[in-house]
């Protein structure tokens, strides 16, 4: 991942690699925890953790403008709609 | 089928897989590279193009506006569809929110929240304005700062009322901000198309100084009326479902 542009914002490459490494372990586990848990709720925040990781990992590959839309929709906007669904069909079922 | 046979069956097709798929991984290019030349191009050109310092707006309301199009609508088509699909059906009723699952334990709205919602909400107002109304010199445009705008309203839910939310978002008005936003940038397109230009042509003047306000010419009015279309799209969806979680209930 050479930079094609020098600018006086350049972060050394092996800092810049660890950091890339290190988020895209943590979306690894945050992914797998999402599948992992059972109960709904807990579900849906794990869901919207892993959008704030899946956040950074845009902005560490330099996609500013996905790390803005998947903070708003993948952090607020999606678990909110899920919870309500949620709180939705509990009702019905009782 | 036995068991074991369905074993083995499973086993043959999944090393099939694991080596396809290692196969595919050898022949991968080396991470981080791009062949490009597209990407090169627009860095390169997109500035003195457009004069744009927001090559991604450039990109999303000039380079490939058509594409944009065909987005913006699917989200237009997506609101519609959840408020076709969320109405008030023949047998169900309104009435005011009261907690139908009295046995769970719903403890009330901390004033941690309250305050944090409140906070929040001026500072995601301007944020989100700022994106969807700037969007030849920041880094994204309206798709972000609409959402972003929406995210607001949800706060205002979270610190107040439902019936708050409401207040600030009355259905008509929403509604109507939808159509204007969707409707805004179809018809910039077809302006372009009755003077002659290729449809979404940008057609206004670009200005001099590159970012500035009066830059960009038509990619920081469409990126407005995209911020207008996306911000009453999600505030529909979520009213709507609040609504319906909150409001309407099957009748006798």
């Amino acid at each position: 991942m050479n930079a094609a542009v020098s600018t006086p914002y350049t972060v050394p490459a092996g800092l810049m690699d660890a950091l890339q490494v290190t988020v895209l372990v943590l979306v690894a586990v945050g992914a797998t925890a999402v599948v992992l848990i059972r109960a709904h709720v807990r579900q849906v925040l794990a869901l919207s953790v892993y959008g704030v990781l899946l956040a950074v990992l845009f902005l560490v590959f330099q996609a500013p403008d996905v790390t803005l839309s998947e903070l708003a929709v993948g952090t607020v906007v999606l678990p909110i709609l899920l919870l309500l669904t949620l709180a939705k069909i509990r009702k019905r079922e009782e | 089928m036995t068991p074991s046979l369905r074993r083995w069956v499973f086993l043959a097709g999944a090393a099939g897989l694991v080596a396809f798929y290692l196969w595919g991984l050898v022949g991968l290019p080396g991470f981080g590279d791009y062949p490009g030349p597209y990407g090169f191009i627009v860095n390169h050109i997109a500035v003195p193009q457009t004069k744009a310092t927001g090559v991604v707006s450039a990109v999303n309301f000039e380079y490939r506006g058509f594409d944009t199009v065909g987005e913006e609508f699917i989200l237009f088509t997506a609101a519609a569809g959840v408020s076709i699909v969320l109405r008030r059906l023949r047998g169900e009723r309104q009435r005011p929110a009261v907690d139908e699952a009295a046995d769970r334990d719903v403890p009330a709205t901390s004033s941690a929240v309250r305050m944090l919602a409140l906070l929040f909400t001026g500072p995601v107002v301007v944020v989100g304005w700022w994106l969807a109304s700037h969007a030849q010199t920041n880094p994204s445009g309206g798709f972000q700062g609409g959402v972003i705008l929406a995210t607001a309203f949800i706060l205002v839910y979270l610190s107040g009322e439902f019936l708050v939310f409401k207040r600030f978002s009355p259905v008509n008005l929403t509604d109507v901000t939808e159509a204007v936003g969707a409707g805004g940038f179809a018809a910039i397109g077809v302006s372009a198309v009755a003077m002659g230009l290729p449809y979404l042509y940008n057609f206004l003047p670009l200005g001099t100084t590159p970012g500035a306000v009066s830059s960009s010419g038509t990619i920081a009015l469409i990126s407005f009326f995209v911020g207008l279309e996306v911000a009453a799209a999600f505030i529909l969806i979520v009213g709507e479902l609040l609504e319906q979680t909150l409001l309407i209930r099957q009748g006798q």
